[in-house]
């Protein structure tokens, strides 16, 4: 008997709750429009905020209501950029993907080390005292902040020196703010030719430090006639928004500073 | 009349050996000008000042090299006559590259032409002896370089009250100040009555840690009728005594507001160095090209207090003072708690640099970080009252805004609390990194915020 009045009891407020939830339901829902979370569900679900918006729901939700461009997701790149443009009608407009590249060939090979580092493993604590014993004021000191800022683990430090994997990169431009010496850039996946150094001391300094620091010859402008290439301060700067085609170039730099690299999905560095 | 202070402790401080016995004995020599001098143009704190040379002009002694760039700045002078060789980006005694020039010296040393019989200082309003302390390029001699015609210039509303003259020398191996104490007292006290002239405090303190006995009699003889209220305090040795905000306490028993400035308490602190160099600059209308440097440590030949012109190479004082001794292990600018480590000799000497210290291999000890242990150690030493232990974890963790929450900006970057660690970690540099950090996401708030109400 007292069995069944307990069961009575609970199973009685139970009835009552489900019946004032299922009210409530009824009168009380908030409409949510289908295609938030079709869209939702293409984005990676990653929430890495690289979009500007505080998660992929959000940024599905401003897509959706408030017209928001649907290429900002740095990972799902044109592939998903396309996908959520069939799903809502919406033309999708085509940027290259934006790989990042470090603009520094110095690695322990190159560089010979002048004093020791016993300070912090983080570049710009490093920086705040002159770097880590590369002699190089301009080049890469290799202590990974970049590496560790890198939500997807795309940038590897290869004795010494940090290195972007292409085909990794998500386009997010973490590192590129991360880095004390403004060695990191954005430039277009497409883009091969590349001169990694970043030093702006004259040819002698640079090469009393580094055995493959641009020294200012001007060889490589020359061979290109400034098109695509031209020098600044010291340094062979490429101009990445034109593409540059004659691989020819990399012969004619005596440092070997000048590299090819092909970037894009499916490309290891 | 001399009346000693009353004595109040600041909290928290160290006691580190001093191993000042080396030099303090040393009368201060003067050493010839060297063949190169490296002169940086960011020696002080605020912009960097603005060259008004260019290669190969020809300079002579005390033809100002750059002028100030901002309100919180200063003129540079040239050390010696000779010829501009460059005017370019070089490694400067921070660590940093700065602009730096550099003077290839003729040999002749000439001065400017004397232009005007030393000036009669006692009847020039306040206001002109400013505009002189400014013209001959003093900043703060005591490390941090701020430019003293700004600290003398307090913005309406704030009266300075109280002036400090830092003899407290707390740094260990550094004598430079005690050496000006013992030789110059007389001229410390005429750069006090200039500078009581220009402020019109109402009251003078003099502070000198208590293990410089001599230094205190020198100033008490120098001082025996100065006309005004004046108290020589001996305040208690230990590390960071000579601190700013801490010579305040000790003196006044005032504290500077989190985030203020001395003018906040009414107090105004200057490095007894930096008195004497007002003297040069008011009376003798000679700017500041010159400055004692404590060479020591177990690695140099000789130790010495060297009176040497700015700018004079690393390589050049070392040379002077007898060469490297067997197998050097650090050479750090300034003393062994807030110096800063060289990573190369051939860099010239600033306004601020007191003390070049040589420690051989055997001195320097390596350790690796372990994790806190959670002691409280560095939490009694911190003279800021700050939470060392919480701040570098907060900060290792990348965890900036509960560092900014915990006050992280008013580390003074003493080392009490890195010195006191028994797990070896580096907290000050944690420090360090985590001001920069909270700094620069101040900044970008602020830009963030203007940009908004731009936009609205």
């Amino acid at each position: 008997m007292e069995l069944l009045i307990q069961t009575l009891i609970i199973g009685g407020t139970g009835l009552v709750c489900a019946a004032i939830l299922a009210v409530a339901a009824r009168f009380l829902s908030v409409h949510e429009d289908p295609r938030v979370e079709a869209v939702g569900n293409l984005l990676p679900g990653i929430n890495c905020g690289t979009c500007g918006f505080a998660g992929c729901g959000e940024y599905a939700r401003d897509i959706v209501l408030h017209g928001a461009p649907i290429n900002l997701c740095k990972p799902g790149g044109s592939e998903i950029a396309a996908k959520i443009g069939a799903s809502i009608g919406v033309q999708v407009p085509t940027d290259e993907r934006q790989v990042a590249i470090v603009l520094c060939k110095g690695d322990d090979g190159a560089v010979k080390r002048g004093v020791d580092y016993n300070g912090l493993l983080d570049c710009s604590a490093a920086q705040q005292i002159g770097g880590n014993g590369k002699p190089c004021r301009y080049g890469c000191m290799g202590l990974a902040s970049c590496a560790r800022s890198c939500p997807v683990g795309a940038i590897e430090i290869r004795k010494g020196l940090a290195i972007v994997h292409p085909d990794l990169c998500i386009s997010c431009a973490k590192c590129v703010s991360v880095c004390p010496r403004k060695l990191i850039r954005m430039i277009p996946e497409s883009r091969s030719i590349h001169v990694l150094c970043s030093s702006m001391d004259r040819g002698p300094d640079v090469r009393k430090v580094c055995s493959v620091g641009c020294i200012a010859c001007t060889l490589c402008a020359k061979a290109v006639n400034n098109q695509g290439i031209s020098m600044k301060n010291n340094l062979a700067v490429v101009d990445y928004s034109v593409p540059l085609s004659d691989e020819g170039v990399i012969a004619k730099c005596p440092q070997h500073t000048l590299e090819k690299r092909v970037g894009g999905k499916g490309v290891c560095a | 009349m001399i009346t000693l202070g009353a004595l109040f402790n600041p909290r928290g401080g160290i006691h580190p050996a001093y191993h000042k016995d080396s030099t303090e004995s040393l009368p201060v020599e003067a050493m010839p000008v060297p063949k190169s001098l490296y002169v940086a143009l960011n020696q002080h704190l605020g912009a960097p000042s603005k060259p008004v040379v260019k290669k190969g002009d020809v300079v002579v002694r005390g033809q100002p090299l750059a002028e100030p760039a901002g309100y919180v700045s200063s003129w540079v002078h040239a050390p010696t006559s000779g010829v501009i060789r460059s005017v370019e980006s070089r490694l400067t005694a921070s660590g940093q590259l700065g602009p730096v020039v550099e003077i290839e010296a003729d040999g002749r040393d000439e001065g400017l032409p004397c232009t005007s019989a030393p000036a009669e200082w006692r009847n020039l309003p306040a206001r002109e002896l400013v505009e002189m302390v400014l013209a001959g390029g003093v900043i703060g001699m005591g490390g941090a370089g701020f430019p003293t015609q700004v600290k003398l210039l307090p913005p309406q509303g704030k009266v300075i009250h109280t002036l400090i003259i830092n003899g407290a020398e707390c740094e260990p191996y550094l004598t430079a100040d005690y050496r000006i104490m013992i030789e110059q007292s007389e001229k410390i006290r005429q750069g006090v009555e200039i500078l009581h002239r220009i402020l019109n405090a109402t009251k003078v303190f003099i502070a000198v840690e208590d293990n410089k006995p001599a230094a205190i009699s020198a100033l008490e003889k120098a001082f025996r009728d100065f006309a005004g209220e004046l108290a020589i305090v001996v305040v208690k040795t230990k590390y960071p005594q000579g601190a700013e905000k801490q010579l305040i306490y000790s003196c006044t028993r005032r504290e500077v507001p989190s985030g203020g400035l001395p003018m906040d308490v009414g107090a105004l602190v200057e490095n007894v160095g930096t008195a004497t160099a007002i003297v040069d600059a008011v009376v003798a209308h000679r700017p500041l090209v010159e400055r004692i440097v404590t060479v020591t440590g177990d690695a140099i030949g000789q130790p010495k207090n060297v009176l040497a012109r700015t700018g004079t190479s690393f390589r050049d004082l070392i040379a002077f003072c007898g060469g490297i001794r067997g197998n050097p292990g650090k050479v750090i600018c300034g003393g062994p708690m807030m110096g800063v480590a060289q990573s190369s000799i051939d860099v010239g000497m600033n306004k601020t640099t007191s003390g070049l210290l040589l420690l051989s291999r055997a001195q320097i000890q390596q350790y690796s970080s372990m994790p806190c242990i959670g002691c409280g150690r560095c939490v009694q030493a911190c003279p800021s009252g700050l939470l060392p232990c919480f701040l570098s974890e907060n900060i290792e963790a990348e965890n900036y805004g509960e560092a900014e929450a915990l006050n992280v900006l008013d580390c003074i970057e003493c080392g009490a609390c890195a010195f006191e660690c028994p797990a070896h970690r580096p907290l000050v540099q944690h420090m360090r990194m985590g001001k920069a950090k909270v700094l620069q996401r101040r900044r970008q708030r602020e830009a963030k915020a203007g940009q908004k109400e731009k936009a609205s």
